[in-house]
């Protein structure tokens, strides 16, 4: 995020895209929920009618995968009727005349056809967008799992740049992430082109930093991603894989593909707490101590690093991730002697500038958000405060892209995927919490009043579901949530529904994140 | 803002104006008992435990919903306010059981806490007392209305910090108790079970089932740490016994979820003691999964990764890190690919 989840409250105004927020981050929606009974106006704009939609004074359901004419409408509206912030715009963006002209064609009239959103609707959201100081936008993946994912984004951004939102209390544009260490994960380095703290690995002068701190040379050019690695292992030329805490082979989009990847690959380690459907497909499985059963740290959705702590010892001979690797670095011959992980912490931080601020010793029970260079920074509760890295604020230029795969005759609904509030992803932890089968007992498809008119199902009838890649099972709830032409599975039950086995792997060429939000499938009665 | 001058206990005090009694009482640093009073909501002025004595006012006033005004006096602690509050103890007893030595809340009560510094230990006032039964008919909260005051916390946090309106105050006189609409199961409401009715329940009415006879409230040690679901970071307190997590409150002070949680948080940690959890290496024998000793793991792992480097290169490999670990057990899995193996071929989940 580019603020923090408390400054939510306070947002005169909240634009919620793509984000079931109420269900994927529930404590999250607390904030939006009390912005609202604060005053605060609420736009929220998504096909299905999420929960958020009780809350919110503006509705905008779009049609799926139709983000970017719909916010170039909004930006179309805000510099034609000199809404934007022009003070901030000369002071901080570059490209306003390129823009102008380039949205000349996203009139509202222009984005009602695209995204069935009345063009009225785009202007007041516009407007009241625009009025509105400051404003925040959230988001989720709604935005980003879809084959624009990056321009998406860029077409929010380009609001936030037009008002000002960047670098303002309560403002901004932020991702809500959705588990409890994704942003970690990323700033300590586990992408294949940045060394922690999101140094390229092409920069010499930070690759030469990590050098010295690990004592070996190190390769220069970017690795592969997770997603290329299951097209390199089909290839024949990706031999061995590691894979530490994920269920890739059942939450991986085209689940169907990566399976016969993972079978196919001459060695597999998988590290995690059970024998997930991934972990049987391994040459080797490594039991790995629990949350509770570690010290350490979580970097949260708002940059917040919080100290995680030992509760409980772990179940037999269970290891913690770190002592694992640093056992097995050291059997290859990398001799590793870390006795706790703060240690570990202090050589990531001494190395990495926007952490180099943080140790355990500061991190106390209110943790530290990063950028926090020095060891007495306060740490940063929003970014881009008077500066971006670029200097600028470029407004992008993005057109509208069409879905990767199209509803058409043989797949004539879209598909879209997400998350229910009692199930956390394929629902290896939560799958295992008592009571919680109660609440959420398996998968089911939710289809629109219309099309199971139109299909002659009733509610609660076991239907097929195809798409070009795969073939699965489940009963339906009827349901205004889900609008006519879509119908929406989750991902929590792949034991007996294989929801990803559905989804396409057509991806997003900047981030390579697949299109989960959108694929084209069929339902079929079962007799 | 504009401020206002009076006098508490003595002491001259300059207040905010529209602050309440008891909020300045707070700030003073004086402790006025209370049961029903949440910081932030909404009073409902329903325990009357936390009266105090305003000059000039015919009957003493509760100073969590009173406002203060220019040249208040108010006593806190004379022997009529005193004498108040024991006789509301004596009537909230009146209707309480008093079995402490099997209540699950005992020691953490707010009930027992007042009724032990106020030296209440019976009540005069024998009547009729509630006999419900247990509400059991959801996996995760069990309710016991006799337990139950009727301070309204639990609708107040419902309403006011889930924003979810499960329940609410019904009936009237004697017959009043908190439910779901039309008396159904939490199960058949909008309840999401987040727990929020159980964090800020004073008394044993609202209880985490996961916790009920697994040991007594001084028994359980007190671990501070970080929720492991979602990107939130709620910072939550496990409750441990014989290490076991008997149940999970969240952190009020913490600036990210501020006493709140969802059902994930609050009653999804059974994963942690689950008995299907991987407890030994395990290497694969003839097509099948055998458990091994770490040693014969690493040895397999190492021979087999420094064969295939030697043959292929680093470019043969690919990590895959965890979301959901730790950020010194990713910074050691980035490492590993990139000064052990020589591949910057490591990624996480962030982009699938």
């Amino acid at each position: 995020m580019s603020n923090s989840i408390a400054e939510l409250e306070d947002a005169p105004l909240i634009l919620a895209a793509g984000t079931n927020t109420t269900e994927s981050h529930p404590v999250i929606s607390l904030r939006v929920k009390k912005a609202v009974s604060k005053g605060a106006k609420l736009i929220v704009v998504d096909p299905r009618k999420i929960e958020l939609t009780d809350f919110a004074t503006r509705w905008l359901r779009l049609k799926v995968g139709t983000d970017i004419p719909l916010y170039n409408a909004m930006a179309h509206v805000i510099i034609e009727e000199g809404l934007y912030n022009k003070e901030y715009v000369a002071a901080r963006t570059a490209g306003l005349e390129e823009m102008r002209e380039f949205l000349k064609e996203y009139t509202p009239e222009y984005a009602e056809e695209i995204t069935g959103v009345p063009a009225e609707e785009i202007v007041a959201a516009a407007r009241e967008y625009a009025a509105a100081r400051p404003a925040s936008i959230i988001y989720t993946l709604g935005i980003t799992e879809h084959s624009c994912g990056v321009h998406n984004v860029q077409s929010l951004a380009n609001l936030a740049l037009l008002c000002g939102n960047f670098g303002v209390e309560n403002g901004g544009v932020n991702p809500l992430r959705g588990q409890n260490n994704v942003q970690g994960a990323g700033d300590v380095g586990c992408l294949p082109n940045l060394l922690p703290g999101y140094q390229r690995v092409g920069d010499d002068k930070a690759r030469q930093r990590w050098e010295r701190e690990w004592g070996v040379e190190l390769n220069p050019r970017p690795g592969i991603t997770k997603v290329a690695a299951i097209d390199e292992v089909l290839k024949g030329k990706l031999r061995a894989m590691y894979i530490m805490g994920e269920n890739t082979v059942v939450s991986d989009a085209n689940a169907n593909k990566a399976r016969r990847a993972l079978e196919a690959v001459e060695f597999l380690v998988v590290q995690d707490l059970f024998l997930t459907e991934t972990a049987l497909l391994a040459d080797v499985v490594l039991p790995a101590a629990a949350f509770a059963e570690v010290d350490g740290t979580f970097t949260n959705t708002e940059r917040r690093v919080q100290r995680v702590r030992k509760a409980v010892e772990p179940p037999g001979q269970a290891k913690a991730d770190w002592l694992i690797l640093s056992e097995l670095a050291t059997r290859m011959g990398y001799v590793q002697s870390y006795d706790h992980p703060s240690q570990i912490w202090d050589e990531l931080a001494r190395n990495t500038p926007i952490l180099a601020g943080i140790s355990y010793g500061r991190l106390g029970q209110e943790g530290l958000q990063w950028p926090c260079p020095t060891p007495d920074h306060p740490g940063t509760r929003y970014l881009h405060k008077d500066v971006f890295p670029s200097e600028k604020g470029y407004l992008q230029m993005v057109p509208h892209v069409p879905l990767a795969e199209p509803p058409d005759d043989e797949y004539p609904l879209v598909l879209t995927t997400g998350r229910r509030r009692p199930n956390y992803h394929t629902n290896t932890q939560t799958g295992r919490a008592r009571g919680f089968d109660t609440l959420s007992p398996h998968e089911w498809v939710e289809v629109s009043p219309h099309d199971a008119l139109e299909m002659g199902l009733s509610d609660g009838e076991e239907v097929r579901v195809v798409s070009r890649r795969g073939r699965v099972q489940a009963p339906i709830k009827i349901t205004d949530r889900s609008p006519a032409g879509v119908v929406f599975m989750s991902f929590h039950f792949p034991q007996t529904t294989l929801t990803n086995a559905l989804t396409t792997d057509l991806h997003d060429p900047i981030t390579e994140t697949p299109e989960f939000k959108a694929c084209a499938v069929r339902v079929e009665k079962l007799r | 803002m504009s401020t206002v001058k009076l006098q508490i206990d003595g002491r001259e005090i300059t207040a905010p104006e529209g602050a309440t009694i008891l909020d300045v009482t707070k700030s003073a640093g004086i402790e006025i008992p209370r049961l029903c009073h949440m910081e932030g909501l909404t009073p409902n002025a329903a325990c009357r435990l936390c009266v105090v004595e305003v000059a000039g006012s015919r009957n003493l006033v509760a100073s969590c919903s009173f406002p203060v005004s220019n040249n208040m006096v108010v006593k806190t602690n004379s022997e009529r306010v005193a004498k108040a509050r024991r006789l509301v103890m004596e009537l909230l007893l009146s209707d309480h059981p008093l079995d402490c030595m099997t209540c699950e809340k005992s020691g953490a009560c707010d009930l027992e806490k007042y009724a032990y510094e106020l030296g209440v230990s019976s009540t005069r006032f024998e009547g009729e007392r509630h006999a419900y039964p247990l509400d059991e008919s959801n996996p995760f909260i069990v309710r016991d209305y006799n337990k139950c005051i009727l301070c309204g916390r639990c609708v107040s946090a419902c309403n006011e910090v889930q924003f979810v309106g499960a329940i609410n105050v019904a009936h009237r006189g004697f017959d009043t108790k908190v439910a779901a609409p039309f008396g159904r199961s939490l199960l058949d409401s909008t309840c999401t079970f987040c727990g929020q009715c159980v964090a800020v329940c004073p008394v044993g009415a609202l209880i985490e089932n996961t916790r009920r006879f697994q040991g007594r409230e001084w028994e359980l040690d007190k671990v501070a740490t970080v929720c492991p679901y979602c990107g939130v970071g709620c910072n939550i307190e496990l409750n441990v016994k014989n290490n076991r997590v008997v149940k999970v409150v969240p952190l009020n002070n913490a600036a990210v979820n501020q006493g709140t949680l969802c059902v994930k948080g609050k009653f999804g940690m059974d994963f942690v003691g689950s008995p299907d959890r991987l407890t030994t290496p395990l290497i694969r024998r003839d097509g099948q999964l055998i458990p091994a000793p770490w040693e014969e793991a690493y040895d397999l792992i190492a021979a087999k990764f420094s064969q295939i480097k030697g043959e292929s290169g680093p470019d043969a490999f690919a990590f895959l890190s965890s979301a959901r670990t730790t950020n010194e057990s990713n910074y050691m899995m980035q490492k590993f690919a990139r000064a052990v193996i020589g591949t910057n071929s490591v990624d996480n989940c962030a982009r699938t």
